[in-house]
């Protein structure tokens, strides 16, 4: 037993052996739940709590994975960079409705962390929480959030989002196919984006394109209203 | 040595974004500076986009399980954040249906008001978002 406490690699490979086993679950089942970080979090939690392994252990090896993290978001210029003929043509609109759910966003989260009466700390995590992970995680821990908080709450809204997308619509009233990839990119990020791609291929790039506008528009936002509470 | 190459060029940039990140008083995450740099040198022909493409893309495509040893940070939070878990539900699930619907709508009336001055005819192909498609088509077939 001390030999897996000890090891290097061990943290590294119950991690991505984890999310292959979430990916193939979601590959076989296909529910919206089933989301493969979800799943391989708890997979990996399990096996940490059945085996005695501390967090630290865990996390020695583990933290291999997170360094990789900048670097990848530094990638995501290159997904925005093939839609910026996209963003040019549509400027307005794209540029008009993120603005507004950034705003709404972080008007939302200011006021039911009112009525929540909940810390800054806790409040300030949960600013960033509609977009991609990577920015997330960095902008909450920029404004001194608690960074597991931000990304367990960023996991919920996305999957939430994914599953509520297509009723949010209908009740709404929302058919334009780019309107729907902008709300779906804005307010659930590179999960709601995977429900865009299934509702069409104008809904999936405008949503894609929203993951990155968005994450960044927040970047400037957080900081900014982050005081209030 | 194209990943060699490809790994020079991404981490280098990480590396500029992180000396940013420690040098500038603005609270932006170095991956963003990074993101903002890399964006410029492609959109300026310095950086050429099959020169970051194959790494980019593997990176890209690893992305969550990046995220995996934070989620898992929550069994050492797991106290102090229990009495939190319903207040971050409610708020998680309430803000994320309003975020939507505005989003939408604002979308959808912005883009009501451009084709009525632009004069587009329904159903008309537009060329920026069909070569948006055909880029995602590809991706997806990967």
């Amino acid at each position: 037993m001390s030999a897996l406490q000890q090891s290097v690699y061990l943290g590294f490979v119950i991690s991505i052996f984890a999310y292959m086993c979430g990916a193939w679950l979601k590959q076989k089942l296909g529910w919206a739940v089933l989301n493969p970080l979800l799943v391989s979090v708890v997979l990996v939690i399990g096996f940490l709590l059945v085996f005695h392994i501390d967090y630290n252990t865990y996390n020695s090896s583990a933290s291999l994975i997170s360094y990789l993290l900048t670097p990848a978001t530094v990638c995501l210029a290159i997904p925005l960079y093939r839609q910026l003929e996209l963003l040019k043509k549509h400027f307005a609109a794209v540029g008009v409705a993120i603005v507004s759910g950034v705003f709404t966003s972080a008007a939302c989260i200011f006021a039911m962390s009112l009525v929540f009466k909940l810390e800054h700390e806790t409040y300030i995590s949960l600013l960033p929480k509609s977009i991609t992970t990577a920015i997330g995680m960095g902008v909450s821990e920029e404004v001194g959030g608690m960074v597991t908080v931000t990304v367990v709450c960023i996991i919920i809204t996305g999957i939430f989002g994914n599953i509520i997308g297509e009723t949010i619509f209908k009740v709404f009233g929302i058919r334009e196919p780019m309107a729907k990839g902008l709300a779906l990119g804005t307010s659930a990020h590179a999960i709601g984006t995977a429900k865009a791609l299934e509702l069409g291929e104008v809904e999936g790039a405008m949503s894609s394109l929203s993951i990155a506008v968005a994450g960044l528009m927040t970047v400037v936002v957080v900081p900014l209203v982050a005081g209030l509470i | 040595m194209k990943y060699v190459k490809e790994c020079t060029i991404i981490f280098g940039i990480t590396l500029v974004g992180e000396l940013l990140n420690a040098f500038l008083p603005l609270p932006v995450p170095a991956g963003v500076y990074g993101l903002f740099l890399l964006l410029l040198l492609l959109c300026g022909g310095i950086v050429k986009l099959e020169d970051v493409e194959a790494t980019g893309n593997f990176l890209l495509d690893t992305m969550p399980i990046m995220f995996i040893p934070a989620c898992v940070g929550l069994i050492e939070s797991y106290g102090s954040m229990k009495q939190l878990l319903i207040p971050l539900l409610v708020i998680c699930m309430a803000s994320t249906v309003i975020v939507m619907g505005v989003t939408g709508k604002v979308a959808e009336a912005v883009l009501s008001v451009k084709k009525n001055r632009d004069g587009v005819v329904e159903g008309e192909p537009d060329p920026a978002l069909a070569e948006a498609m055909e880029e995602i088509r590809e991706q997806e077939e990967q």
